[in-house]
């Protein structure tokens, strides 16, 4: 199927271009011609820069055939809830637990491999995670949320995948006017080589609330491509919470078009970086009209030979005035061998506007640790509380609180085992 | 009892001495003020009591109840009983006061071999001790520090000295950046843990501070040495006289 091609094509895209010639999903061909012509992106295209895909994904896991999942659904049933609510769990791609039947008053849905041929109106650039999930998505969900409709408690994504399978999902949650909801979207999976690429997609419209979150304690071997790509109309708040505590290569966009006055959103995520892993947050946000704001903070932590990425784009369009976009990014590196890097990127055509962004990273204060041992902490008690102290704030004000608290012990319980 | 003998201390990557031949022992109960002009040594000799690792003891020997302490970490330190309170204590953001306090406390604690003070417990010891030196509890639940005025700061030190009650208390400029109402509460604090088992060192640059904690004993540090011993009266003879007179004496 590559005989249009001039490039010799690595083991993974060989596997991948086998999976994209066998769907039937609707954009299989455009993703085909995509890899056959120019395969999987390296560090020369641009938004791929820091994550040179091609030479990353080192193999792609066959399709699985009948798989014995340690994930049943008993176990996702036992996954703690980050907070209370429903759960539509999957293992792979199975639909194991939550029937939609049983969905909280006000929301409605359906799961189905119609979620796959699901699409949005964001714009995006080398869009090697969205064409393949498009391509090759099996299962997902596509709910939505009732105008007016306040949903009690959360409703939960869960994702798990096995080892040696690649999973592949996609959702897209809609919210009428002036509602509100919280989702989460969780990741498990397996310790042995795995591949998930999930997509979900959000579009809120008029006075529209949502807090989205997405969690994952994936294993130390699993390839991760995920995207969130949301829309946001008038009056419209959205609050992403993002927490990357696992995986072996993990690249986490967030895609968003601020396309309604007066609409804010809020952008907070810890990345805990261990040995060996490579963690790429790349979000690209779009202010359309006048008056919206933009809030975006990360803490990241690096230990071993961690590597971590954050690409932050903010582009606000000629008519977007009175724009308020913030964009912080903070990294502590544990180990001489860590690495972070940061590319803020401000592309501002509006001249009225309030826009900044700002990138650190330091390691542990010397002088920090001194003072604590000097009270009689023990270094490691000590270094401890100063990575808490860290990367905590950010999820401090999380509300409802308890889903504050889940998050915060997943950090804690990382950071007894890596740091 | 704290020895300090023959001290020689240097900056860890430099060939700068300090530190050249300090010979001071401060006995149970004991007061013991260290004066001097500024750039002599005695924070130095502060910090490398504390275990600061940006200086290096190259003769010599410091030690605590006959034992020497050059060999232990920070915290082992703190755990046999010696305090610091820092001349300029450090702002830690993101740090509750409260969850160092209780980690402090919980960790001298575990090192002693007793059992982790409950929640109440706790809080009703940090409040009565904060109350004597008009600490608000507000203020201790603002990060480590972190924006304190340079009084709240120092009285945040004399507080972690109540908690821990350590027995080698070392008091660096306690009164700098004081005015004279936090100057009392601070040393009424001090006066407070003076106890016949516990020995302080007060590093002072002025006699204020020797006005409300009475000392003992009052030694003069010049170039990294104690260059002259005496009594109260020492520090006011350097209060009247400035520090010419001995420091030419001792050169
Ligand atoms: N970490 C350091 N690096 C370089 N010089 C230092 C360091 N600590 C102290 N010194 C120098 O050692 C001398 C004594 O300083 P210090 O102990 O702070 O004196 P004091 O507290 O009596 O004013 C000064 O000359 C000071 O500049
Ligand atoms: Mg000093």
């Amino acid at each position: 199927m590559n005989m249009l091609s001039n490039i010799k094509h690595t083991a993974a895209e060989e596997v991948l271009l086998n999976q994209l010639s066998e769907s039937r999903n609707n954009s299989a061909s455009g993703a085909l011609e995509m890899l056959s012509e120019r395969g999987l992106p390296t560090r020369k295209v641009e938004p791929w820069h820091y994550t040179d895909l091609r030479t990353l994904l080192r193999g792609y896991p066959h399709p699985p055939s009948a798989i014995q999942s340690e994930f049943s659904g008993e176990s996702l049933k036992e996954m703690p809830d980050l907070a209370q609510g429903f759960t539509i769990g999957f293992s792979n791609t199975s639909h194991l637990i939550g029937a939609v039947k049983d969905l909280p008053e006000g929301v409605t849905g359906e799961v189905g491999l119609a979620a796959a041929n699901t699409t949005h109106e964001v714009e995006i650039a080398a869009d090697t995670v969205g064409l393949l999930n498009s391509a090759l998505a099996e299962n997902g969900a596509v709910l939505n949320v009732a105008p007016g409709a306040k949903v009690d408690g959360a409703i939960t994504l869960a994702h798990t995948c096995a080892g040696g399978t690649a999973s592949v999902l996609r959702h897209l949650v809609t919210m009428g006017e002036e509602s509100e909801a919280l989702f989460i979207e969780r990741h498990h999976s397996s310790t042995i080589e795995n591949h998930e690429n999930v997509v979900c997609n959000l579009k809120l419209e008029k006075g529209a609330k949502a807090t989205w979150v997405i969690s994952q304690e994936l294993g130390q071997a699993t390839t991760r491509l995920g995207q969130f790509n949301f829309d946001m109309a008038e009056g419209a708040e959205l609050t992403i919470l993002v927490l990357n505590a696992g995986g072996k290569l993990v690249r986490q966009e967030i895609h968003g078009r601020v396309r309604g006055e007066n609409a804010n959103l809020a952008i907070k995520g810890v990345n805990l970086i261990g040995e060996g892993a490579h963690i790429d947050v790349t979000t690209t946000l779009s202010h359309e009209v006048p008056h919206t704001t933009a809030e975006e903070l990360f803490r990241n932590v690096v230990t071993g030979h961690g590597k971590g990425v954050f690409q932050g784009q903010i582009r606000v369009a000629q008519p977007a005035q009175k724009t308020d976009a913030q964009m912080a990014c903070n990294s502590l590196l544990l180990s001489d061998d860590s690495d972070f890097s940061a590319k803020p990127e401000l592309e501002i055509f509006a001249d009225d506007v309030v826009c900044a962004h700002g990138a650190t990273v330091t390691d542990i204060d010397e002088d920090h640790l001194f003072y604590m041992r000097s009270r009689g902490i023990s270094e490691r008690d000590s270094r401890a509380l100063l990575i808490k102290a860290f990367v905590d704030e950010v999820f401090e004000e999380t509300e409802p609180e308890a889903l504050g608290e889940s998050l915060i012990e997943i950090i804690e319980t990382w950071l007894d085992a890596n740091a | 009892m704290i020895e300090i003998k023959n001290l020689h201390v240097k900056i860890a990557d430099e060939d700068k001495m300090i530190l050249n031949g300090l010979n001071l022992t401060v006995k149970p109960g004991e007061v013991a003020a260290i004066m001097g002009p500024n750039g002599s040594g005695k924070s130095t000799l502060s910090y490398v009591m504390a275990g600061k690792d940006d200086y290096e003891v190259t003769e010599g020997d410091i030690l605590l109840n006959g034992e020497s302490i050059l060999e232990m970490e920070p915290d082992e330190r703190a755990a046999a009983g010696l305090f610091l309170a820092f001349q300029y204590p450090v702002e830690i953001p993101g740090v509750p006061t409260m969850n160092f306090l209780k980690a402090a406390m919980n960790s001298q604690r575990k090192a002693h071999g007793e059992n982790e003070l409950s929640t109440p417990e706790f809080i009703k010891t940090v409040r009565e001790a904060a109350g004597k030196l008009d600490i608000s509890m507000d203020m201790l639940k603002r990060s480590l520090n972190t924006g304190f005025s340079g009084g709240e700061k120092k009285r945040a030190e004399i507080l972690q000295m109540a908690l821990l009650e350590p027995k080698y208390c070392v008091l660096d400029e306690t009164d700098s950046g004081l005015d004279i109402d936090a100057l009392k509460i601070v040393s009424d604090g001090v006066n407070a843990l003076r106890s016949p088992e516990r020995a302080f060192m007060v590093i002072t640059h002025y006699q204020r501070l020797l006005e409300h904690i009475i000392p003992d004993t009052v030694h003069v540090l010049y170039k990294g040495r104690i260059v002259e011993t005496g009594g109260k009266e020492l520090a006011q003879h350097l209060e009247a006289n400035g520090y010419a007179d001995i420091i030419g004496k001792a050169a």
